[in-house]
C-alpha cells in the first residue's frame, strides 16, 4: 500500500469546524455548570465566523479535488458552505432566547448543530458515493437528536421519532441506491462515474444503473421532502421546537441541493433523460400537493412545512431544465428559500414567549396594531414567498420559470405558475390576518430579545433588498456553476 | 452629483417610512419634523441640482443608478435624467411640497391620523420626484402609478366619510381607463423601439416617422400618431382633461393641503409634463398635437364655465384648476412646450396658495365650505385676504403677477399655431380669461365682501389663523407675485430648456412670439392693452356687478336661463352619463355574467368546484397524513414502486 499525503487545504473549513466542535464538548464539560452556557453559544457563532473566513480566503475560483477524490472544492461548494454558515449563524440567534425559555439552552444543542454543519459541509464537498453518504449520515443523526432535545414534550419525542425512523428508511434507499450504480459502474468516485457513462454502457448495464439511480433519487426525494416521500416533513416542522424547525427547514436544504448537484447532475448527468422524467412527476406533485395542503393548515408550522414542499417542487423545476441556468437557477431558488423560510420560522420565534407558542394562524391577527414594523417585515416575507414582484422569491421563480420555458418545458412552466397563484392565496390570508383582523384580546406586547428583533430585521430587509438589486446573488449562483 | 440627486429622492422616502412605521412611537411632534427635515432636505437638494445644472450650466445628467433586471434584452432600470426643465420641476415639487408640510401641521393639527397623513404626503413627494427625475418609461410609469395610488390614499383620507370613500374609488377607475391607454403606450414603445430608455427612443423617433401599423379594418395607422395618443390619455387621466375629468372635482373630498399639493400643483401637472418631456416624440405627429389642442382647449372654457355655479369653496377652485390645465395642454398642442411648462410652474405657486388660502378660510369657518354662508371675512382675516387677492390676481392674468405673463404667453402662442384646430382654442382661451375672471372674483367677493351671512356662533369665532398656515400662504405669494417677471425672458424667449425641449422649427410659435418680445416691460405694456386684459377686467367688473352692486340679479339671471343653469349645476351630466351608462351597463352586464354564467358555471363548476377539489384533496391528503409510522413508511415504499415501475427503461 502507498500512502500518499493529501492536500489538506482546500479541506481546512471542515477540519476547523472539526476541530471546534470536539474543543467545545471539553468547554461543555469543564465549564461552570452554575451558569449558562452562552460561553459555547459564543463559541459556535465565533466558530462559523472564521470557518466563513476561511471559506473566503481559500476560495481560488478554481476546482480542486483531494483526498484521491474524495474530497472537492470549487465555487459552487463555497457558496453554498457561506450561506450555510450565514443561515446557521443567523439561527443561533433565533434560537437563544428561545431555547433559553424552554429549558433547552444546553450546550449539546449548540455542539450538535457544529456538527450537523460539518455534516452539511462533506454533503456540499463529497465527490465520491461514500463520502455523501457519511456527510449525510452525520449531518441526519445531528438534526434527530436536536428534534428530540425537548424530552420533556410527547409531540417533539413523537418528532423524532418519526423523522429517525423514517430517515433511516430514507437512507438504506439511497445506500442501496449508490451500491447499485458502484455495482454498474465499478467506482465510487463522482467524475469517473461520469466518464464511464457518457462511454456508453450496454441495454442491461443501462438498465441496472438507472435501477441505482432511482432508489438515490427516492433517497433524496425523502432529504428534499418531495411528495410522495414528504410525510415527515409537517410531523417534524411541528413537534420539533420552533428553533429547530427553523434549522431543518432551512440550511440542510441547501446541503441537500448540492447533493442533487453531485450524484444526479455531475455523476449520472449523461442519464438526464432518463431521471428528467422522475423529477417531473416528483415536482409536479410537490408544487400541487404541497400548495393544495397548505391551504387547509390552521398551524402556522405545518401551514409552512407544506409551502417547504411546494418550493422543494420550484427546485427540481430548476434541475430538470437540466441547463446550466436551470441549475443556477435552482441554487438561487434554495439560497432565496432558505432564507424566506428562516424569516418565516424566526416571526414565530418573535411572537412566541415563555410558556406560548405563537405558532397558530390565530396568533397572527392584528399584527399591524401591535407592531406595524414586525407586520411589515412579515408582510415582505409573505410577499417573498408567494412570488410578488420587487421581492427575492418573484425573481427566484422567475428565474426557474424562465430556464424552463428556455429547455422547452412551457407546459410545466405554465402548471407552476398556476400552483404558484393557489399557493399565493394562504400567504396573502397572513398579510389579511395581519393587518384586517383584530388581534385577540389577551395579547401581551412582543417580549423578545434584542437580538431576535434584529435578527428578524435584518433578515426580512435582506429579503427586499435583494428583491431590489436581484443581480448581486443572480451572478453569484451563475459564477458558483460557472456560467461566467 | 449623483449623490445630491439620490438624497433629493431618498429623503423624503425615509422620512415617509418613518412616519408610516414608527410614527407612533415617535409622537406627532417628531413625526412631522421627520418629514418636514426629508422634504427639506430634497428641496436644498434641488436648490443646489438648479445651480449646478442651470447656472453652472453643467451639461444634463442622464445615467443608470442601477438596473433591476434584464430580461429578454430589455433593461428594467432606475435612472436619472436631470437636464433643465427636470430642476425646474424638482424645485417646485419640494417648495410646494415643503409649504404644504408646514401648513399641515395647523391645519390637521386635531386629526387622529396625523402621523399617516405626514406619511402620506411624504411618499407623495418621493414618487412625484421619481417621475420627474426618470430617464426612461418603466420608472415614469412606477412614479405615475405611485403618485395615482397616494392621491386615492388621501383621497379617502378621512375614511369613515362615505363621500370621500366614493370620490377616492372615482378617482382610481377614471384613472384606470388612463393607464390603460400610458401603459398601451408604454407598450407600444417598447415593441417599436425595444427600449424604454428616453434618450434611445428619442434619437430612434426622427426614423420612424412614416413608419404604419396594421389597425382593424386595413387601416394603416403612423405609429408615432398612435404612440402619443396612447400616452396622452394617460395624460389625460392623470391631468383631467375631458372627458377624463370627471375625478378631480370630487377629490376635493380629501383635506384641503392635498388638494394643494396633489389636486393642484403638481401630480395633476405630472400629465403635462410627461408630454413637455416627450417633446421629441410629439414633434413628429401633427395629429397628435391637433388632437392635444382640442381637448385642451375644450377643457379650458367649458370647465371654466362650471366653476361660475359653484358654491363649494372648494370646488370653484377645484374647477379652476381644471380649466388651468386646459391651458396648459393648449400650450403643448401648439407646440409651445416652453409656455406650458411656464404655466404649470406660475400655476402651482398661485394655485396652490388660493388653495391653502381657502383652507385657512375653512379652518376659521368651522369647516363650513359653502361660500353663499360666507362673507366680510376681509375684517377678520387680513392675511388670508391679502394672500387670497393675489393669488386670485396672478390666475386672472393681472398684468405683472405671474399667472399674467404665462396666459398671455399661452394666448400669443395659440394665435400664431398654424395647427388644425388652433383657431377653434384661440377663441377658447381667449374666452376662458373672461370666465377665468368671473367665477375667481365671485367667489372672492362672496367670501371676503359684502354681507356677514355666517351664524353668531361662527362669527364670534373668527378669527385669523396660527402662524404655522399663514407663513406658507405669504411664502407661496412672493413667487406667485414675482416668478413671472423674472423667469419669463429666459424660460420662453431665451434657450433656457436647450435641448430638454425639442420644437420643429415650423411648429416654433414661441419664436413668432418672441420676435416682439422686447423685454418685461414691454409685454406687461402690451398686455394692458391687450384683448385678454379687458376681457378679465370686463371679467372681474361683472362679477362685482353682479355679487357687489345687485346681488339680487344672479338669482333672476338663474330662473330666466334654467336650462344652461341646469345643465352647469350637473356639470353637463358627464356624471350622470358614466354612471347610468358605464357603471349602470357595467353592472348590467355583470348582473346577466353573475346569473348565467357565475352562479352556474364559475360558481358552480369552478369555484365551488374548485374548492371542493381543493377540499377533497386536503381530506385525502389528511386521511393519508395520519402520523402513523407505518402509513409513511408505507406510501414511501408506494412511491419507490410507482418510480420504479413507471419511469425505467424496462
Amino acid at each position: 500500500m502507498n500512502f500518499e499525503i493529501p492536500n489538506f487545504a482546500p479541506a481546512v473549513p471542515e477540519i476547523f469546524v472539526l476541530i471546534m466542535a470536539c474543543a467545545m464538548l471539553l468547554v461543555e464539560v469543564y465549564r461552570d455548570q452554575s451558569k449558562d452556557c452562552t460561553i459555547i453559544y459564543i463559541l459556535s457563532l465565533v466558530t462559523l465566523a472564521i470557518a466563513a473566513a476561511l471559506t473566503l480566503a481559500l476560495d481560488n475560483g478554481k476546482t480542486q479535488i483531494t483526498f484521491d477524490g474524495m474530497f472537492v472544492s470549487d465555487s459552487m461548494s463555497s457558496s453554498l458552505k457561506l450561506f450555510t454558515y450565514l443561515i446557521t449563524g443567523a439561527v443561533l440567534v433565533y434560537s437563544r432566547k428561545y431555547l433559553m425559555e424552554r429549558d433547552i439552552f444546553k450546550g449539546e444543542y449548540f455542539v450538535l448543530a457544529l456538527f450537523s454543519v460539518l455534516g452539511m459541509m462533506v454533503m456540499i464537498s463529497a465527490h465520491n458515493t461514500l463520502a455523501i453518504y457519511m456527510g449525510l449520515e452525520l449531518m441526519s443523526l445531528c438534526l434527530y437528536a436536536m428534534v428530540a432535545m425537548r424530552r420533556d414534550s410527547r409531540e417533539a419525542i413523537e418528532a423524532a421519532m418519526k423523522y429517525f425512523v423514517l430517515g433511516a428508511l430514507g437512507s438504506g434507499m439511497l445506500l442501496y441506491g449508490l451500491s447499485i450504480l458502484y455495482g454498474a459502474t465499478g467506482t465510487l468516485d463522482i467524475s469517473e462515474m461520469a466518464t464511464i457513462i457518457s462511454a456508453g454502457l450496454s441495454e442491461q448495464d443501462q438498465l441496472v444503473l438507472m435501477l441505482g439511480v432511482t432508489f438515490s433519487i427516492v433517497g433524496l426525494a425523502f432529504k428534499l421532502g418531495a411528495v410522495p416521500f414528504h410525510m415527515w416533513v409537517p410531523d417534524v416542522y411541528h413537534g420539533a421546537p420552533t428553533a429547530v424547525t427553523l434549522f431543518i427547514s432551512s440550511a440542510p436544504k441547501l446541503a441537500a441541493f448540492a447533493l442533487v448537484m453531485r450524484l444526479l447532475v455531475e455523476g449520472t448527468g449523461d442519464l438526464i433523460e432518463h431521471w428528467q422524467s422522475m423529477l417531473v412527476f416528483l415536482a409536479i406533485l410537490s408544487i400541487a400537493i404541497g400548495n393544495l395542503v397548505a391551504i387547509a393548515q390552521t398551524n402556522m408550522k405545518r401551514m409552512l412545512a407544506y409551502s417547504a414542499i411546494a418550493h422543494i417542487g420550484f427546485l427540481l423545476f430548476g434541475i430538470i431544465a437540466g441547463s446550466g441556468n436551470g441549475y443556477a437557477s435552482s441554487m438561487f431558488y434554495i439560497i432565496a428559500y432558505a432564507l424566506m423560510s428562516m424569516g418565516g420560522f424566526g416571526m414565530i420565534i418573535l411572537l412566541s414567549k415563555k410558556g406560548f407558542e405563537a405558532d397558530t394562524l390565530e396568533d397572527f391577527k392584528g399584527l399591524n396594531d401591535r407592531s406595524p414594523w414586525y407586520a411589515f417585515i412579515m408582510l415582505i416575507l409573505m410577499f417573498s414567498m408567494a412570488g410578488v414582484p420587487i421581492s427575492l422569491g418573484f425573481w427566484a421563480k422567475l428565474a426557474v420559470l424562465q430556464a424552463l420555458v428556455e429547455s422547452g418545458f412551457v407546459w410545466l412552466a405554465v402548471a407552476a405558475v398556476i400552483f404558484s397563484v393557489i399557493g399565493a392565496f394562504y400567504y396573502l390570508r397572513i398579510v389579511w390576518y395581519m393587518y384586517f383582523e383584530k388581534p385577540a384580546d389577551d395579547v401581551t406586547p412582543i417580549s423578545s430579545g434584542i437580538d431576535v428583533r434584529i435578527a428578524a430585521s435584518i433578515n426580512g430587509l435582506a429579503i427586499l433588498l435583494l428583491g431590489i438589486f436581484p443581480a448581486s446573488l443572480t451572478t453569484m449562483c451563475d459564477v458558483a456553476l460557472g456560467l461566467y | 452629483m449623483k449623490l445630491v440627486y439620490l438624497s433629493t429622492v431618498l429623503f423624503p422616502l425615509f422620512g415617509s417610512i418613518l412616519a408610516g412605521l414608527f410614527g407612533h412611537k415617535l409622537g406627532r411632534i417628531r413625526t412631522h419634523q421627520a418629514t418636514i427635515v426629508g422634504v427639506a432636505v430634497a428641496f436644498i437638494m434641488s436648490l443646489v441640482a438648479f445651480y449646478h445644472i442651470v447656472i453652472n450650466g453643467a451639461p444634463a445628467f442622464n445615467e443608470t443608478i442601477y438596473a433591476w433586471a434584464v430580461i429578454d434584452g430589455i433593461t428594467f432600470e432606475i435612472g436619472f435624467l436631470i437636464d433643465k426643465l427636470t430642476v425646474l420641476m424638482m424645485l417646485v415639487v419640494t417648495f410646494v411640497s415643503l409649504m404644504v408640510h408646514i401648513y399641515t401641521i395647523g391645519y390637521m393639527r386635531d386629526d387622529p391620523g396625523y402621523q399617516r397623513f405626514f406619511c402620506y404626503i411624504a411618499l407623495f413627494t418621493f414618487s412625484m420626484l421619481m417621475l420627474v427625475m426618470s430617464n426612461n418609461f418603466l420608472q415614469l410609469f412606477f412614479g405615475w402609478e405611485a403618485v395615482g395610488l397616494v392621491s386615492y390614499l388621501l383621497i379617502g383620507f378621512w375614511f369613515k366619510k362615505e363621500s370621500a370613500i366614493y370620490a377616492n374609488l372615482k378617482a382610481f377607475l377614471v384613472n384606470r381607463i388612463g393607464d390603460f391607454g400610458f401603459l398601451l403606450g408604454i407598450a407600444a414603445v417598447l415593441m417599436y423601439f425595444n427600449s424604454l430608455n428616453y434618450t434611445d427612443v428619442f434619437n430612434a423617433a426622427p426614423a420612424m416617422t412614416n413608419l404604419t401599423m396594421d389597425a382593424a379594418l386595413n387601416e394603416n395607422w403612423n405609429v408615432i400618431t398612435v404612440i402619443c395618443i396612447l400616452l396622452f390619455i394617460g395624460a389625460m387621466g392623470k391631468s383631467a382633461q375631458v372627458p377624463l375629468h370627471v375625478w378631480l372635482p370630487d377629490s376635493m373630498e380629501g383635506p384641503t393641503p392635498i388638494s394643494a399639493l396633489i389636486h393642484a400643483a403638481t401630480m395633476v401637472t405630472a400629465g403635462i409634463y410627461m408630454v413637455a418631456r416627450m417633446s421629441p416624440l410629439y414633434e413628429l405627429s401633427e395629429v397628435a398635437l391637433s388632437f392635444i389642442l382640442i381637448i385642451g382647449s375644450i377643457t379650458a372654457l367649458f370647465m371654466g364655465f362650471l366653476g361660475i355655479v359653484q358654491n363649494d369653496i372648494k370646488r370653484v377652485i377645484a374647477y379652476s384648476t381644471l380649466s388651468q390645465l386646459g391651458y396648459m395642454t393648449v400650450a403643448l398642442g401648439a407646440s409651445a412646450y416652453a409656455a406650458g411648462i411656464f404655466h404649470l410652474m406660475t400655476h402651482a405657486f398661485f394655485k396652490a396658495l388660493l388653495f391653502l388660502a381657502a383652507g385657512s378660510v375653512i379652518i376659521a369657518m368651522h369647516h363650513q365650505q359653502d361660500i353663499r354662508k360666507m362673507g366680510g371675512l376681509k375684517k377678520y382675516m387680513p392675511i388670508t385676504y391679502w394672500c387670497m387677492l393675489i393669488g386670485s390676481l396672478a390666475l386672472i392674468g393681472f398684468p405683472g403677477l405671474s399667472g399674467f405673463f404665462s396666459k398671455d404667453a399661452i394666448i400669443e402662442a395659440v394665435k400664431a399655431s398654424e395647427l388644425s384646430g388652433a383657431g377653434f382654442a384661440y377663441i377658447a382661451v381667449l374666452l376662458g380669461v373672461f370666465i377665468t375672471a368671473l367665477y375667481s372674483f365671485r367667489m372672492f367677493f362672496l367670501v371676503f365682501h359684502g354681507k356677514e351671512r355666517m351664524d353668531d356662533h361662527t362669527r364670534e369665532h373668527l378669527q385669523e389663523s396660527p402662524s404655522v398656515v399663514t407663513m406658507p400662504l405669504i411664502l407661496l405669494a412672493i413667487p406667485s407675485v414675482a416668478i413671472g417677471i423674472l423667469t419669463i425672458g429666459p424660460l420662453l424667449f431665451g434657450d433656457f430648456f436647450g435641448s430638454a425641449i425639442q420644437v420643429l422649427p415650423e411648429h416654433d410659435v414661441l419664436a413668432k412670439v418672441g420676435e416682439h418680445y422686447t423685454g418685461v416691460w414691454g409685454f406687461i405694456l402690451h398686455g394692458v392693452f391687450s384683448v385678454p386684459f379687458l376681457l378679465a377686467a370686463a371679467g372681474v367688473a361683472t362679477a362685482w356687478f353682479l355679487y357687489m352692486k345687485r346681488p339680487d340679479l344672479p338669482g333672476v339671471i338663474k330662473e330666466r336661463f334654467k336650462g344652461i343653469y341646469n345643465t352647469l349645476d350637473r356639470a353637463y351630466g358627464f356624471d350622470d352619463f358614466n354612471s347610468t351608462f358605464f357603471a349602470g351597463g357595467v353592472r348590467r352586464i355583470g348582473r346577466f355574467i353573475w346569473q348565467y354564467s357565475d352562479v352556474k358555471v364559475i360558481d358552480g363548476v369552478i369555484v365551488n368546484g374548485t374548492a371542493k377539489t381543493v377540499g377533497l384533496i386536503s381530506g385525502v391528503v389528511r386521511h393519508v397524513q395520519t402520523g402513523y409510522l407505518y402509513h409513511y413508511a408505507f406510501a414511501m415504499i408506494i412511491g419507490l414502486l410507482l418510480l420504479l415501475s413507471f419511469f425505467l427503461p424496462w
